[in-house]
């Protein structure tokens, strides 16, 4: 099948993690980016150091798809542990590389698969001395094979290197000699460059390449955060480590040479939520990452900070949980946790992001909501985006920009003031007026509790004074859904009686499964949800669909009910459209679910059959 | 304690040097048992404010949960106060004071919401060496949930009912000396002689400032047979010494003999003065303190007055190199990088 493959192909590494893999495979997915041609890596890993299997996915697709894709076109396998799992999963007609350094078990050798023998070991042990080095080269090596079987330019993975090991010219020098190494084997042995392989265009624009972590935390540095508390759980603790690295660079104070900012790792979920809300109390702009078991930890918290009305900003990263081993792997599976989080009557706000340029946005604009909610802004994000590579567009900020600190008293305010109440609803939107302490030697100092008070924050037991405050959060909340993020619709008007709704890392496949069902003549009108509280428009679409499918990666349809409980919709033509196995969901897992709905429909009335 | 507290104040009453008299820095009406211990540590809390001529709004009062956590309420009311979760002040407090270096911040917490809920969040907020009063009322039980044991009620004690303890108690202060809290002392809600001068040196004091005060429950454990009661703390009680606290402008020693004392400079520049040293004490040992603690507890006495101080101590802040400015004071100006270093960052991820 001459050119049908150009750009449009599934490699997948398996390696074994803690031998320098990782850094040699974002080498290839980046050379893939650099040449124009959108790429989509996924790092599948294990919840351990040194010595299991992991594997590295990357997905490059000339059409822009950047969701995952079943079934691998071009097997890396130098892992034998996972071999016999490995072999299977190659598509047929598709290719597989080892280390033939030990001949091929022959129960290994599939008849529809071109097997690529690279002597891998043998090549490391001639060329290099250093135990470590023969390790860390040997994926170098196959890097520079994938290079001439693919037509990698070569001057491309040269630049890189450069990149990598600025002023480490004789690194830059060994690495080049090992991808020389699988370059020049290749050509020696093989026919190339394969039916699978790349083209140079120009698809990418001004688009970078980086995980949502990363962004989350850069998002934080240019949001103003400055107190940072946090407990280290994978697949959230990057984020973090983000804020810092950023912080380190661009929050040092030139003229004393201290930190703008102030991070603790605390003891636990517990104390880092704790001191999120004691510092927001205060002032600052704080906030905590975590993932579903650290959620769980936060409830109590959170449900002070919401009925004390404390701004908050939390990211959860999610994962599969709990324990260990399936929590590195992607879910969005706290959703239902998150926005009831604590006890009594609470609801909390949340965002979903659903790429690195949303994990920037919205961590940024996560600190203006909650000042101007005065209360917990909950940001869902998964191990998929958080953790994985996407291509996204690039970051913006306006300089113009300030900090919405929400209703905050000065000195001044406070000195004209005849009496100051903390939970008045001065302004009849449910957001009440505070102060920072320390900010008038007389006026505005308050009592912070939970629900025991009156709009003066003066204690009471008084069930009266409490419903009444009950309402007014209740109007708050309604203020809220058109203070958040709005959903995105994908038409103007509706063109068909079937909905998708879908969000976060739903969305790459979601949109790939909509290209593809139109093509096969039918249309669905989509939205993708950015927040909850809903608001009308969310509404709107259910009501104007007669089914409505909600995609999304867990076991019960969290979405769909919350939905359901919020907008008061018919479960009947809420249809849910599930994946959990911890894999970011695909195309065909969503078209396939669709289908099996749809079919007896397209059975009885149309005769539309979907790819 | 409810009882409708005149608002008449003699017009003599002495004014500290912001022209405050102690009516500034009292607060609502305490609720609390009357007789209960608390009250008048929270009298002494006030006392001590009030003689260091702190401005109440400098001060954060922040709590956990408990009958002692609610005590903030009723001592300093110009002061932002923070009821917050059921042994989780430590953090709470943390982050108030990472936002803002510059306020004074009075925590109080009780037995249960340390010793036990709050263990965690105790061991590590001395670890960390927050500038901090904390201050546990420890009365050896729960009262607000009608006097179960508390995990400081000592083995044997006897409950109101009769049962008694079979645990072995945890020493506050002996962990927090352990845990190497750079301030540790003891002392006992019915001495405001000591326990003024003692508060106003953990003020003063740069780092983590621990006091653990019996507090006797006069409700749930003030039987004879508890030995958190008034009459066995009382008749079980030593001192270690009297201390004062100096302010930094007051003639140093001036009314003190010398030989008879020892003082030690803290950061802000004041003086603790301590007198009458039981022999051989020496407060700057974490070791002997440990030790004397320990005799003490043997010979069924509770040791009091100051235990330890380490005056070079350096907090938090200067652990974690931050900003001299309190970090909430910084506005766009200082933490965002803005647009062209944006458009840099971008270009290194192409």
């Amino acid at each position: 099948m001459p050119n049908s493959k150009v750009n449009d192909f599934v490699v997948r590494f398996a390696n074994v993690n803690g031998t320098g893999s990782a850094s040699a495979n974002y080498l290839f997915a980046k050379a893939v980016f650099r040449m124009g041609i959108p790429v989509t890596p996924k790092n599948i890993f294990p919840s351990n150091i040194q010595g299991l299997p992991t594997w590295y996915d990357v997905r490059i697709s000339e059409k822009g798809y950047l969701g995952r894709r079943e079934g691998v076109d071009l097997m890396v396998c130098v892992n034998p542990q996972s071999m016999p799992e490995d072999v299977l999963a190659v598509n047929s007609g598709g290719y597989f590389i080892y280390d033939c350094t030990k001949a091929l078990n022959p129960a290994m050798i599939r008849s529809d698969v071109t097997y690529i023998g690279l002597p891998l070991m043998d090549m490391c042990l001639r060329e290099f001395t250093d135990p470590r080095q023969r390790q860390l080269f040997k994926n170098i090596i196959y890097v520079g094979a994938l290079s001439a079987l693919l037509d990698i330019e070569f001057s491309v993975l040269e630049q890189l290197l450069a990149e990598q090991f600025v002023g480490k010219e004789k690194l830059v020098a060994m690495n080049i000699k090992a991808l020389n190494l699988g370059i020049d084997y290749v050509h020696s042995h093989f026919t190339y460059p394969l039916d699978i392989r790349l083209e140079r265009r120009d698809l990418i624009g001004d688009k970078i390449l980086i995980d949502g972590n990363s962004a989350c935390g850069l998002g934080a540095v240019y949001g103003g955060a400055t107190v940072v508390a946090w407990y280290p759980i994978t697949p959230s603790t990057s984020v973090v480590e983000g804020f810092e690295s950023y912080a380190k660079k661009l929050r040092i104070d030139k003229e004393t040479g201290k930190r703008n900012y102030a991070i603790v790792q605390a003891e636990d979920e517990l104390a880092a939520i704790g001191m999120v809300i004691g510092a927001n109390w205060n002032g600052a702009r704080s906030f905590t990452a975590t993932s579903g078991p650290g959620l769980s930890l936060m409830n109590e918290f959170l449900g002070l900070a919401y009925f004390a009305e404390i701004p908050t900003v939390l990211i959860d990263v999610q994962r599969t949980g709990p324990s260990t081993g399936m929590p590195t792997r992607t879910q969005q599976s706290d959703i239902l946790l998150a926005a009831y989080a604590s006890h009594g009557d609470t609801k909390q706000v949340l965002v979903f992001p659903a790429t690195p340029k949303e994990c920037f946005e919205m961590t940024a604009e996560a600190f203006d909501l909650a000042e101007l909610l005065q209360t917990p802004i909950i940001m869902m994000t998964d191990l998929d985006l958080g953790m994985n590579d996407h291509m996204s567009e690039p970051f913006h900020w306006e300089d113009s920009r300030k900090y919405n600190r929400g209703k905050v008293l000065n000195a001044d305010q406070l000195e004209d003031l005849p009496r100051f109440g903390r939970y008045l609803d001065v302004d009849d939107d449910g957001i009440t007026y505070r102060t920072i302490p320390g900010t008038h030697p007389t006026k505005g100092s308050f009592f912070t509790r939970g629900t025991s008070r009156d709009e003066y924050a003066v204690y009471t037991e008084d069930g009266r004074v409490y419903a009444r405050n009950m309402d007014r959060l209740l109007k708050k909340w309604n203020t809220a859904k058109d203070v958040v993020p709005a959903p995105y619709l994908y038409q103007k008007e509706n063109k068909s009686s079937y909905g998708l709704i879908f969000f976060g890392t739903s969305t790459y496949s979601a949109e790939e499964a909509m290209d593809t069902m139109a093509s096969s003549g039918l249309d669905f009108d989509a939205m993708r949800l950015r927040a909850f509280p809903f608001n009308q428009t969310v509404a709107d679409f259910i009501h104007s669909h007669e089914k409505v499918f909600i995609i999304e990666q867990n076991r019960d349809g969290q979405m769909r009910s919350l939905l359901i409980n919020e907008l008061d919709v018919n479960p009947q033509k809420m249809i849910p459209v599930l994946n959990y196995d911890g894999m970011p969901i695909t195309v065909h897992t969503i078209i396939s679910l669709i289908n099996k709905n749809l079919s007896p429909v397209i059975n009885g009335s149309t005769s539309k059959i979907l790819s | 304690m409810t009882y409708i507290r005149p608002k008449f104040r003699h017009p003599d009453l002495p004014k500290n040097d912001l022209g405050y008299t102690t009516k500034e820095y009292e607060g609502s009406l305490s609720t609390l048992c009357a007789g209960c211990g608390h009250d008048s540590i929270s009298g002494s809390i006030l006392q001590a404010c009030f003689e260091l001529s702190i401005a109440p709004h400098r001060i954060a009062k922040l709590s956990g949960i408990g009958c002692s956590s609610k005590t903030p309420n009723y001592f300093l009311g110009n002061s932002h106060g923070f009821n917050s979760v059921h042994g989780r002040m430590p953090s709470v407090a943390t982050g108030a004071n990472m936002a803002n270096r510059d306020l004074i911040y009075m925590g109080v917490s009780g037995d249960g919401d340390t010793a036990s809920i709050g263990m965690g969040q105790f061991a590590h907020v001395i670890r960390r060496n927050l500038n901090m009063v904390y201050i546990v009322m420890n009365n050896g039980c729960y009262g607000l949930t009608k006097g179960q044991d508390s995990a400081t009620a000592d083995a044997g004690s006897k409950s109101k009912a009769g049962s008694v303890n079979p645990f072995q108690p945890i020493d506050l202060a002996g962990l927090a000396l352990e845990l190497g809290a750079s301030f540790v002392a003891q002392s006992f809600s019915g001495d405001k002689e000591q326990l003024v001068p003692l508060i106003k040196a953990a003020v003063s004091h740069q780092g983590f400032a621990f006091i653990n005060v019996i507090s006797p429950c006069v409700t749930f454990n003030n039987n004879p047979g508890s030995t958190k009661s008034y009459d066995y703390v009382r008749e079980h009680i030593e001192a270690t010494g009297k201390s004062d606290l100096i302010p930094e402008k007051s003639e140093i020693l001036a009314n003190y003999e010398s030989g008879t004392g020892t003082e030690v400079m803290l950061h802000d520049g004041t003086f603790i003065k301590l007198e009458k040293l039981a022999a051989n004490r020496d407060p700057f040992n974490r070791m002997e303190a440990m030790d004397a603690l320990r005799d003490a507890r043997n010979r069924d006495e509770i040791l009091t007055g100051l235990l330890y101080i380490d005056p070079d101590t350096e907090d938090l802040h200067h652990t974690i190199s931050s900003s001299e400015r309190p970090l909430n004071t910084l506005s766009e100006v200082e933490l965002c990088p803005g647009s062209a270093t944006l458009s840099e960052i971008n270009e290194d991820l192409r």
